[in-house]
């Protein structure tokens, strides 16, 4: 699988993505400058990663989402290529309207970085094939933006679409407001838009995706996107 | 303009008259004001600083770079260094401590190291007060509004609260990199003919004489100080960062240096001095945010984000390429000479010509009169006897658990990123955290941080409390077996000029450096923070001390907090410890006195050795080095983090309370599997080992002294 990710100013786990992709798939990963116009050519995966893209000025998310390279990712989507926005990327790709919604503040006002336990709702979608039905695995978050917000009838719509694809659990797999730890209506964690090609996960795989620091459920999602690739979609 | 307005003594004017001969003009006395504060000169603290030991098998770089630097092997290097950003803080906490984080990652990054986790010592006032709750507020928020916007891991840290704070908190900002040895940036490397480069952000009027600010005590209404406290830019400094990076990856610079205390003055001076060239520096070329600066104001100003560098002028068109990718400001404003003159000018006329060693390197030391405080009996007076013991242990125990001192700081940690760059192996909450080391191609290694600080014991006992300060750094990265490399450590102290202020911390210092002797552990870099203290109040002396550790790899290390059913329980080190100066002193009998361990350095050694032989052979399965609240709060701590109690019935040599919450001197809980219990107990032959009981069921029970379950233990815990 060919991977590419953007590194905008003030990214900071671009380096954490392009290694735990890199161990995972044995070959190279592609960093792609946020003024460059084009992607590497044949890539399958973008991923949009962590960090505070242009300082987190104006709105999380919102510059960046104006980056040159935000038009050769929205090509890409267009084309059924696979994007994944981790963390401040799910907040870009919201921004730049290839995912709906928005995320606000925490509900603490405060940054949380701790490890979550989260339930997968599909696993049809090209990340999430390779999970059980229900799985509940624990990727860590670390973010001051992270409650996914919609209005109620919208919200309606996009459960009834399928498009929630994590949610914020207990380590049973229990869907309350209690275990959310931003406040994110009903616990939502990572959404697909409606073709499922596009993926917006607060909580990061790439930091679950070694034993020694602590997980490996984050090499789940990886393990998806390398099956969904060779099944030849 | 008059020498004492820009805080120089009569004494320091002479000097600067003599060697001159003749009288500075404004803008060279304003200089000198600032850079013969005490903040950049030490003026002080050197004498003491020499008392302690520097050198050392893995020591690259010892102290009088911008950080410290221990060889990891293969090539790589961990540069580290701690700073405290007290005043700043006090002032303006979000900023204050802001500012701390991003101007030690500068340090780190000035030796050419990729920062890679972050570290902060807070110590707050009475925690009931709005004023404490105020304050820690905006600490937390700007070391993590700073700390996770530039990518740096915020891995672990200390939290003291004592009223002595209230007025004066205490942010230290510890930070640590990795070089690569080659690639180790130094100050003495200039030659002649070169360009002096500004890099980063433009220059303003904020924190102007900030480093003399710090030289003095906080005023009663500090709010006139703002002015001097800095305004942090994280994003502007992640940008700095990679590029500085990418620049030395490139062989594109000579030398380079951050921009922090004095500034502009401050970096190139130190350079110029150090590699003894000269400098002509051109003031009208500096990158201004604001009009109608003076060349003092442009030449002091501690604007944020900003690093010189000395750059070949053959290199300076790719230089300006890699300084446009990150979308910083570089500007040339001067060049290196071999006349040996610091020259600054402005408007077209000179207005500083001095010699460079001169500026930075020659504050005459203040040799301060020093005194034994003539209460220090009365703080060291402690008859148990007279001491009634307390009917119920267990509410003892639960009350030291519900300490702030004690207790969970879960809630501060979680606001900080400790995980970013994905390296992150043990974060904050433990003894030590744990850190992998990439080393380009060849196997990684892990480097373990403890930082410890009791000021209460500092207080009684300066000497055996400095001792034991550094001491515990070294036990607890013993015991989850890593091999010392270094250490570092900031010296937080009220005014200097009250001798007994001044002979508690020569005492402190002496006591710290004993015990680093004895342990083979060299001091690699540091920094002194001194009138800590307001018209109403002092702070207590407060040396804080950051250590770090080599661990080859993970099989060797011995985690905390694994206890299993059946597991059995040890005390290892000798069972009667002191009530001195003990958190259940202060806590039960609102007692501050009495005196520390005496250190033994055969104890210690023979202790550290074993330790780390246990963690090497895997001899056991937990284990956790004694602190504050003794061996009844480790037990309490190893329980509920292992989700499992305890059965102990021992015959306890002294009385229960001075077994239980006794603190100092070599001592770890262990929890030993059945089948290891040979190993253990040959690696442990001929030292004093006391076998406790056995882990079990869901209570922690103590014979003659307490009975808690894991629910009652937890409630108290994260109170």
């Amino acid at each position: 699988m060919n991977v590419s990710v953007v590194v905008f100013p003030g990214s900071n786990c671009d380096q954490d993505a392009v290694r735990a992709l890199a161990s995972f798939s044995g070959r190279p990963v592609a960093q792609v400058w946020h003024g460059d116009p084009a992607l590497p050519a044949a890539t399958d995966l973008v991923i949009l990663p962590g960090g505070f893209s242009y300082g987190d000025y104006l709105r999380t998310g919102a510059m960046a989402a104006r980056s040159p390279i935000m038009e050769a990712v929205r090509r890409h989507a267009y084309e059924g290529g696979l994007v994944l926005g981790i963390c401040n990327g799910f907040q870009i790709l919201t921004e730049a309207r290839l995912l709906p919604g928005a995320l606000l503040p925490n509900k603490t006002l405060t940054f949380v970085c701790k490890p979550c336990t989260l339930r997968v709702e599909r696993t049809d979608t090209p990340f999430t094939g390779a999970f059980r039905s229900n799985q509940v695995v624990q990727f860590p978050i670390a973010h001051h933006e992270g409650l996914f917000y919609l209005p109620e009838e919208e919200l309606d719509e996009l459960e009834r679409r399928g498009q929630v694809v994590f949610r914020y659990a207990s380590p049973e797999g229990s869907i309350a407001p209690e275990v959310s730890p931003n406040g994110s209506l009903r616990n939502i964690a990572g959404i697909v838009n409606e073709r499922g090609n596009v993926l917006g996960l607060m909580p990061h795989p790439e930091r679950a995706s070694d034993p020694v620091l602590g997980g490996r459920d984050g090499l789940l999602v990886w393990q998806s996107v390398a099956g969904w690739i060779e099944g030849g979609h | 303009m008059d020498f004492r307005t820009v805080g120089l003594t009569e004494n320091e004017y002479k000097t600067i008259l003599r060697e001159l001969g003749r009288t500075p003009n404004e803008t060279e006395l304003r200089l000198f004001g600032v850079m013969w504060s005490e903040h950049c000169s030490y003026k002080s603290t050197r004498p003491l600083l020499r008392l302690f030991p520097t050198e050392g098998r893995a020591v690259v770089q010892g102290p009088g770079e911008n950080a410290g630097v221990v060889d990891l092997g293969e090539g790589f290097g961990l540069a580290f260094k701690v700073e405290s950003h007290n005043h700043p803080s006090a002032v303006e906490p979000y900023q204050g401590a802001a500012t701390g984080v991003g101007g030690i990652i500068r340090d780190i990054l000035a030796m050419g190291a990729r920062p890679v986790a972050s570290m902060d010592g807070l110590f707050f006032g009475d925690p009931e007060l709005r004023k404490t709750k105020a304050l820690r507020q905006g600490i937390v928020a700007g070391i993590g509004g700073y700390g996770n916007a530039v990518g740096v891991p915020t891995v672990g840290g200390k939290t003291v609260y004592d009223e002595a704070y209230t007025e004066n908190p205490l942010v230290n900002a510890f930070c640590a990199g990795v070089v690569r040895l080659e690639d180790m940036v130094r100050s003495d490397t200039a030659q002649p003919g070169r360009l002096v480069v500004l890099l980063g952000a433009k220059t303003g009027r904020d924190g102007i004489a900030g480093a003399a600010f710090a030289s003095v005590e906080l005023a009663e209404d500090t709010s006139a100080s703002r002015p001097q406290v800095q305004i942090g830019d994280p994003f502007a400094e992640k940008l700095l960062i990679e590029c500085c990076l990418e620049l030395l990856e490139k062989g594109l610079i000579d030398s380079m240096q951050d921009m922090g205390a004095a500034g502009i003055i401050s970096s190139s001076s130190e350079i110029a001095a150090k590699s003894d060239v000269g400098m002509v520096l051109d003031l009208d070329r500096v990158p201004l945010r604001e009009k109608g600066m003076t060349p003092w104001e442009i030449a002091l100003s501690e604007s944020q984000e900003r690093m010189l560098l000395i750059v070949n002028p053959d290199r300076m068109e790719q230089v300006l390429q890699v300084a446009a990718k990150w979308a910083l400001d570089c500007t040339v404003f001067g060049e290196t000479t071999g006349d040996g003159r610091y020259v600054m000018k402005a408007g077209g006329a000179v207005v500083v010509d001095l010699p460079p060693a001169f500026i930075g390197g020659n504050a005459p030391v203040i040799h301060w009169p020093s005194r034994e405080p003539r209460d220090l009996e009365e703080r060291q007076r402690l008859e148990v006897e007279e001491l009634s013991p307390p009917k119920d242990l267990g509410a003892v125990l639960r009350s030291l658990l519900e300490d702030p001192n004690l207790g969970s700081k879960t809630w501060i940690s979680e606001q900080y990123d400790s995980m970013v760059q994905t390296n992150t192996v043990i974060g904050p909450g433990g003894p030590v955290s744990v850190l992998r080391v990439l080393r380009g191609d060849s196997a990684p290694v892990f480097v373990a941080f403890s930082m410890e600080a009791d000021p209460w014991k500092c207080r009684t006992d300066p000497k055996g409390g400095g001792a034991e300060t550094m001491a515990r750094t070294l036990r607890s990265l013993s015991v989850c077996g890593a091999e010392p490399l270094g250490w570092t450590n900031c010296l937080n102290f009220p005014s200097p000029q009250d001798p007994e202020v001044f002979w508690e911390m020569r005492e402190c210092v002496q006591g710290m450096a004993d015990a680093a002797r004895a342990l083979a552990c060299p001091v690699v870099s540091g920094n002194v923070s001194l009138y800590n203290e307001t018209p109403q109040k002092k702070i207590l002396p407060t040396p804080l001390v950051v250590t770090a550790g080599l661990l080859p790899d993970l099989d060797g290390f011995l985690p905390w907090s694994r206890w299993r059913e059946g597991d059995h329980l040890f005390l290892a080190g000798m069972p009667n410890a002191a009530l001195g100066a003990s958190r259940y002193l202060l806590r039960t009998f609102g007692l501050l006195r009495g005196k520390v361990l005496p250190f033994d350095a055969g104890a210690e050694q023979d202790f550290t050795a074993r330790a780390r032989r246990t963690a090497k052979e895997g001899a056991a399965r937990s284990a956790r080095s004694l602190a504050g609240g003794g061996l009844a709060v480790a037990l309490a701590k190893e329980a509920l983090e292992s989700g499992i109690g305890a059965r102990l019935d021992v015959q306890i040599p002294t009385r229960p309370d001075v077994f239980l919450f006794g603190e100092g001197g070599p001592r770890a809980l262990y929890a030993v599997p059945p089948a290891s219990l040979p190993l253990f107990r040959s690696i442990w032959r001929g030292a004093p080992l006391t076998e406790l009981g056995v882990a079990t069921g869901n209570i922690l029970d103590v014979k003659r002294g307490f009975s808690l379950s894991l629910a009652e233990l937890r409630d108290s815990w994260r109170r």
